[in-house]
């Protein structure tokens, strides 16, 4: 009995699935050259340098990902499609053939050849479709029953199922048979005429050509849509930054309103365009004044200089007139160095050099410093103590600002005054007081005490450079805190100047010191009103 | 003392070698830091002079870790152009025992340099008791005497005196005080440190028919017999 093995051998199809994918992918592939050549425009001379930006063009590649995933989905859909349709009617052809076949070896078994002979006539005559194949054949090759004129050529293994043009009724058609060896020779075929099926598959094919050509229009123009969406969206910031690169540092992004995601970039773009041009500003400010103050200095040396050339008529003279320019140049040093130191601490670059420190102690000392001049000028420096106040803050930078102010308070005091000095612990806060009962300054002319180079009209007579104090506003900056300068007021004359410091931060915050400071202060560390002066 | 001098412009090393020989010290100049680097580990000095920025890919501290690295232990003062606080604490951290910002005043540099060799020299252990013509002082019993008549001092007097006694014979800058005796890194822009040693000088000299502290024009202080 050879049947049964026969048998087990059918009913395994479905590669047209394949192959008709492959088609259709087929078809994919070629849209995508055509997607990029459109895209990248015509390749005319200087056309290469506009590819390359628009290979590297981030709109071009969200448009490009936006049409592969477009064109991927219709793929996967049109596949299920294809499968659900003909691949459905090719596997019913085949389980119709096999569940054929299964149930005429059982009549061969049941009564062997005439009851299968005469199964097949019936089974002809009962097919409305007309679509049913049979043919049995003795072993000479003679017609022992079924709908089809002769064995078929090229039909010899029983375990292929055979694609045949076969013409019936003198109508050319397309069957799917399978052949099937019999004991003693006898074969028998059994198939399904597939015309309609294969109609059905062009006409399918050419419908999801046609659709697929849609979704490659459909994609590239959504490709084109997402591409000008995107492009809109840094065209704000891209025309701002151009600008500004140009030189108009007034330039800012436009918000939307709406407060989305790109609004934000927009406003940290903002941001930091406002600190730029704030450093510009600063910038510009030193340099004029640079070309102001320094040149003063420079033209005494260099005149010196010049005039002990022409005119010295002695060694003496000659050296003298040396080291008087010398000392004026050892000034332009000085200026220099607390100009580039200024702008150092500005840049927030120190940071890095923060320690844990204890005011207090750090006020001892200076106050033994600077008594002793005090002491030798006539005046009193008057320190009041305090309880230990902890800081966080760079230790030579603080020392300094404290050093200028009492400078100042000693360099304008009255003869015979006093300068206080103290620090207090207030909340959050350490506040360090300098107050001195001399000249003070007119009203108008504190708030620009700490501009670089201001000096007083009242002060020309005094040494200085003006730098003084744009030191002290940079290191409180600098700490996070702020730099007040007040009168002393109700008749009392004489300044009191206000160092306000953050107070040790807690450890948390320590590990972030390396944040670039802000010139703003935070809304949530604004600084408490000012007390009065001891 | 033999000096080392790397440095590589010329009217400056120029200038400096002058000064340090009319000083009576022996120096050997290199223009880039290959050059320093070859002299300062073949050859034995006192002191070396190093400019931070060298030519010939081999920078000053680039030299000083080299030669650290290999144990060479002489005393480096570095010269900077550079002045922010930070670089002073890059060029101490690379070995240097001093640091000093251009431009310089050649008194300043010489007070150092001078400083530095004799510490090079590793004087006598940690001294208990100092002593200078008929000054004495001792630093456990924190006492000064002088002519056998007791003096007191503030702490920061005692200390300020301390200072000159061990750099006794020395030119000592007031820049090199105010690091020195106050551990202060800026510029007071006050005459601080004079104001000071008159004070001592109140106390030390004053009483006394010989001065000791004398000041050196254009320089700073000494402390010396005379
Ligand atoms: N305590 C004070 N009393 C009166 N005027 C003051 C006082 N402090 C500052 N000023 C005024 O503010 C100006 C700026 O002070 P600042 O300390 O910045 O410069 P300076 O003292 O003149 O020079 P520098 O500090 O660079 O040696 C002074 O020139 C003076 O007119
Ligand atoms: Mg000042």
């Amino acid at each position: 009995m050879a049947l049964p093995a026969l048998f087990g051998s059918g009913g395994r199809k479905g590669g047209n699935l394949g192959a008709g994918s492959q088609a259709i992918s087929g078809q994919t592939l070629a849209a995508h050259p055509h997607l990029s050549s459109a895209a990248a425009g015509p390749a005319s001379p200087g056309a290469r340098s506009r590819r390359n930006d628009l290979i590297r063009s981030a709109s071009l590649r969200l448009a490009l990902v936006y049409a592969v995933l477009f064109m991927l989905s219709a793929i996967v859909f049109m596949s299920f499609i294809w499968w659900a349709t003909v691949g459905l009617l090719e596997r019913e052809v085949d389980a119709a053939i096999v569940a054929d076949a299964r149930a005429l070896s059982e009549r061969w078994a049941d009564g062997g050849l005439p009851a299968l002979a005469d199964s097949i006539r019936q089974r002809v005559a009962s097919n409305v479709d007309d679509d049913a194949l049979y043919l049995m054949v003795a072993p000479g090759g003679a017609t022992i029953a079924g709908n089809l004129a002769a064995w078929p050529d090229g039909v010899t293994r029983s375990d292929v199922t055979y694609q045949l043009r076969i013409s019936r009724d003198g109508l050319r058609s397309l069957a799917e048979v399978e052949a099937f060896a019999l004991p003693g020779g006898f074969k028998l075929l059994v198939g399904r005429d597939v015309h309609a099926r294969v109609i059905l598959k062009r006409l399918l094919t050419d419908t999801l050509l046609w659709a697929m050509l849609m979704v490659g229009g459909l994609g590239l123009s959504g490709a084109l849509i997402v591409r000008s969406l995107f492009r809109r969206m840094v065209r704000n910031v891209a025309q701002t930054t151009r600008a500004i690169a140009s030189g108009d540092l007034t330039q800012r992004v436009p918000l939307s309103g709406s407060g989305d995601e790109f609004d934000r970039v927009a406003e940290t773009i903002n941001h930091m365009l406002d600190r730029i041009a704030r450093l510009m500003d600063g910038v510009r400010q030193v340099s004029n004044a640079i070309a102001h103050d320094l040149r003063t200095p420079i033209t005494r040396a260099r005149t010196r200089l010049e005039d002990a050339a022409l005119h010295a008529t002695s060694t003496e003279e000659m050296q003298a007139a040396i080291e008087r320019a010398v000392a004026d140049l050892d000034g332009v040093t000085a200026v220099f160095e607390a100009l580039l130191r200024i702008a150092e601490i500005e840049a927030g670059a120190r940071r890095s050099a923060f320690a844990e420190l204890e005011l207090s102690a750090l006020l001892d000392d200076l106050a033994e410093l600077y008594g002793a001049v005090a002491e030798e000028r006539g005046l009193t420096l008057e320190l009041t103590p305090s309880e230990p106040i902890p800081i966080f803050g760079d230790r030579p930078l603080l020392q300094q600002a404290v050093a200028n102010l009492l400078d100042n308070a000693l360099k304008f005091s009255r003869p015979g005054g006093t300068v206080f000095l103290g620090a207090v612990r207030d909340g959050g806060w350490a506040r360090i007081t300098v107050a001195d009962g001399g000249i003070g300054m007119a009203p108008a002319e504190l708030s620009r005490a700490s501009e670089r180079f201001f000096r007083a009209e009242s002060a020309r007579s005094t040494p200085g450079s003006g730098l003084g104090l744009s030191l002290v506003q940079a290191v409180a900056q600098l700490h996070g805190g702020q730099f007040l300068l007040e009168n002393r007021g109700e008749g009392a004359p004489g300044l009191v100047a206000t160092l306000v410091l953050k107070a040790e931060r807690p450890p948390a915050r320590i590990a972030d010191r390396m944040e670039a400071p802000s010139s703003v202060p935070h809304p949530d560390e604004t600084v408490p009103p000012l007390h009065s002066p001891p | 003392m033999r000096i080392l001098l790397v440095e590589d412009d010329q009217t400056v090393r120029g200038f400096v070698a002058k000064g340090l020989k009319e000083a009576g010290h022996v120096v050997d100049q290199a223009d880039n830091g290959k050059d320093g680097l070859f002299l300062a580990v073949s050859e034995s000095f006192d002191t070396i002079i190093l400019d931070r920025m060298l030519p010939g890919g081999i920078d000053g501290l680039h030299l000083l870790e080299t030669i650290r690295a290999q144990n060479n232990r002489t005393p480096v003062l570095v010269l900077s152009a550079l002045s922010q606080v930070d670089d002073r604490v890059a060029g101490l951290k690379a070995g240097g025992d001093d640091y000093l910002t251009k431009p310089f005043a050649f008194s300043e540099l010489l007070a150092r340099i001078e400083a530095l060799g004799r510490r090079g020299k590793g004087e006598t252990g940690p001294a208990t008791r100092l002593v200078v013509a008929d000054l004495e002082m001792d630093l456990l019993s924190r006492q000064v005497k002088r002519g056998g008549q007791k003096i007191d001092l503030q702490p920061r007097e005692f200390r300020l005196l301390e200072y000159l006694m061990r750099h006794a014979g020395q030119v000592v800058t007031r820049t090199m005080l105010l690091e020195g005796v106050w551990d202060y890194h800026f510029d007071p822009q006050t005459n601080v440190i004079d104001v000071h040693v008159s004070r001592l000088r109140q106390k030390i000299d004053k009483p006394f028919p010989v001065a000791l502290i004398h000041t050196i024009r254009n320089a700073g202080y000494m402390l010396r017999d005379e």
